[in-house]
């Protein structure tokens, strides 16, 4: 797993946005093997997706060859309605870039059998021969898309009814009412996550920082879904200052000496996308007084 | 491009859109003459834009409505019997490219012969490149008006309501009403209105104003208690304002539903002062007119208005020979230029006067005036400084390549 550590939210968002684009420019997707990402709603992902929209209008990234999947939808709410996730995906991405309209899968929560419509959903991703990079984000309660705590970290997409917490932190787009907020939920599964080929953890702000170190310090666990990325054999999780506050000045020092390692030793310029080194490893001059 | 799921969609981007009362950076989509969802078109329809439009940061606000025109380009409804086809063609076309895309011809106070003659070339007529600027159907004012405050109307044409319903029928035709008129312009004090009002409103569905009027309080107040709704241009031929009896200008000021009111914005009908308090007092009513006649956009010189000769003379028109306004020479365009500068009004309260509170005074403002999904997609694309850049009918785009009119003379 690699933890990237920025200062602030919007740090975080440079960061991924310009990863995002990086990998999507350097894959050289066509139509005939297009460029499949899964994709988070939520308030951490918002500044991403401003970003992208950014990198699109100024040129730099076109979605034209990207087909995406949306982790979850709500049940029973009307599509058009605006806390839907597909009003969600189409007001902050959608509506501004160049993605086909029949390039993007969501979860249709209004389906006559939801049980088909998730077992539809997950033979889509295989037709495309599985995702290529899965961004997602972490419920204070450790969960990814709506695998709850308790969630087999082998699941695949189905139905799940919302814990209590999450419908809280949900209530406060539904006007802070929480009798509003549903209750059930289609969302991908932890093993369909899993099974994306990279994995992309945004996780900003203070109330994240007790499951950001349940999911990375600790064991794997299914209370703390996202700590299934521990097995993952490409995994990224970046975060803010805030979002390290209950984690070990050990993994906060380690992770960030990675970096500085690359920077200061390497040169970012020497390094692929993971880190990973092409040709002979050269150092650059050590600085003084480190 | 056009498929099962409808014809071209077309997309204005690098915009702020007039939407919800307010300017927000948005895009408008516009497909078979209709603005569209683009939610649903994306999601259901599975569609994205074909043709997209560059609006350069500008503001996309709905086509404008003029509820009060005489005529222009040397066309006049009211005298221009015999060749009436030809001026409602040239002066749709005309105020199209000035970016009124809907509009209500207006008669001046005419004998029962000349009703006869046009009305029913001025009903309702969509709006096209290949016509001009939607007809919304006629304002027909006068002659039931006031003999002290006719303005530039002629005398003897003026009648009263006293023969009730029959008075209407006798000088419109109550079925040319219904087919053609968008509304009528009164005087409630004139003899039988008052009763009448509401029995005109239910014969025929047509809204009525007041206008060109003498009207107490007390009179104006029962005309809108009976289903008046409209002001015809407020101040303008009608009791000034007194403070124990504001009269039809006092409606302004009234408890409850307060009318609509066109107001000429030119600087020359109605002091700026004037046009300020008005916007203060109820600025929800305000609704931007022309009241232009024939000579607008031609040069100076003498014309004909009703049945009258007026001169035109640098942007004033006087009846001939008198110090008598007759009418205006101004686009709805400057109009609402001036009215922002006059009142202070932001970017969106001076849009929606001249777009948004005439739909709803005559009703429509589900489909016109508005740039909600499903209202036909007549829009104008604006600069900050509120000139009108591009101008769109029925979804496509009128230019002077493709929208050819003439001048009468």
């Amino acid at each position: 797993m690699r933890l990237v550590i920025r200062h602030n939210a919007d740090t975080v968002a440079d960061y991924i946005a310009e990863y995002i684009k990086e990998r999507i420019n350097q894959f050289k997707p066509t139509n005939e093997r297009p460029f499949v990402i899964g994709l988070p709603t939520g308030s951490s992902p918002i500044g991403v997706y401003k970003r992208l929209v950014q990198l699109y209008n100024d040129g730099a990234l076109s979605f034209k060859n990207v087909v995406s999947f949306n982790m979850d939808e709500y049940v029973g709410l009307p599509r058009d309605h605006p806390e839907s996730y597909h009003s969600f995906m189409w007001s902050h991405l959608f509506k501004h870039i160049d993605i086909p309209p029949e390039n993007v899968n969501i979860l249709n929560g209004n389906a006559d059998d939801l049980q088909a419509e998730c077992e539809r959903y997950e033979a889509k991703i295989q037709s495309y021969g599985g995702i290529e990079l899965f961004m997602g984000g972490i419920g204070p309660d450790g969960h990814i898309a709506f695998n709850e705590p308790g969630s087999s970290l082998q699941s695949r997409t189905r139905v799940k009814t919302l814990a209590y917490e999450t419908i809280i932190a949900n209530a406060r787009f539904f006007g802070g009412d929480v009798s509003k907020v549903p209750k059930l939920a289609l969302t991908v599964g932890v093993g369909t996550v899993m099974d994306a080929r990279e994995v992309v953890v945004i996780i900003t702000g203070a109330n994240k920082a007790i499951a950001l170190a349940k999911c990375i310090e600790e064991g794997v666990n299914h209370m703390w879904t996202v700590s299934a990325i521990q097995t993952h054999p490409r995994s990224l999780v970046v975060c803010d200052d805030d979002a390290t506050l209950e984690l070990h000045v050990k993994t906060v020092r380690y992770f960030k000496s990675i970096e500085q390692v690359q920077d200061e030793m390497i040169g970012r310029e020497n390094l692929g996308l993971y880190g990973q080194v092409a040709g002979p490893l050269k150092y650059k001059a050590i600085p003084s007084g480190n | 491009m056009a498929s099962a799921t409808g014809g071209v969609i077309t997309q204005f981007y690098n915009c702020v859109v007039l939407k919800n009362h307010k300017l927000v950076d948005d895009y408008v989509y516009v497909q078979d003459g209709k603005i569209i969802d683009p939610a649903k078109m994306f999601f259901d329809s599975r569609r994205a834009a074909d043709v997209r439009i560059d609006c350069q940061g500008g503001i996309v606000a709905p086509g404008y409505i003029d509820v009060q025109i005489n005529g222009a380009f040397g066309y006049d409804f009211s005298n221009d019997t015999d060749i009436i086809d030809e001026a409602v063609d040239n002066v749709s076309k005309g105020l199209l490219l000035q970016g009124c895309t809907a509009f209500c011809p207006t008669t001046v106070s005419s004998r029962p012969e000349v009703y006869a003659r046009v009305l029913d070339h001025l009903g309702p007529r969509a709006g096209s490149v290949e016509r001009g600027a939607e007809v919304l159907g006629a304002h027909i004012e006068g002659p039931f008006i006031s003999p002290q405050k006719k303005g530039a109307h002629e005398l003897a044409t003026l009648r009263t309501a006293a023969g009730g319903l029959a008075a209407f029928d006798e000088c419109y035709g109550l079925d040319r009403l219904r087919q053609n008129a968008a509304y009528v312009t009164v005087a409630p004090e004139v003899a039988g209105m008052l009763d009448a009002i509401p029995r005109l409103i239910e014969a025929t569905g047509i809204r009525v104003a007041a206008g060109h009027s003498n009207a107490t309080t007390a009179e104006a107040t029962q005309a809108l208690a009976g289903g008046a709704s409209m002001i015809t241009h407020l101040f303008n031929a009608m009791h000034p304002f007194h403070q124990r009896d504001p009269g039809v200008i006092g409606l302004l000021g009234a408890e409850g539903v307060r009318p609509f009111y066109g107001i000429i914005c030119d600087g020359v009908h109605v002091h700026p002062h004037s046009v300020m308090i008005a916007y203060r007092a109820h600025p929800d009513g305000a609704c931007l007119v022309t009241d232009a006649m024939a000579a607008q956009s031609l040069p100076n010189g003498v014309y004909k208005l009703g049945e009258m000769d007026v001169d035109v003379h640098d942007g004033n028109v006087y009846i001939q020979g008198t110090n008598t306004i007759a009418g205006a020479v101004i686009t709805l365009a400057e109009c609402v230029r001036n009215f922002a500068r006059f009142t202070g009004a932001s970017t969106v309260e001076a849009l929606e006067s001249a777009t948004l509170h005439p739909a709803q005074m005559l009703g429509i403002a589900s489909r016109k005036g508005v740039l909600s999904y499903g209202a036909d997609a007549d829009i104008i694309v604006l600069d900050h400084d509120l000139n009108v850049q591009r101008v769109f009918v029925a979804g496509k785009e009128a230019t002077r390549e493709n929208v050819i009119y003439k001048n009468k003379v």
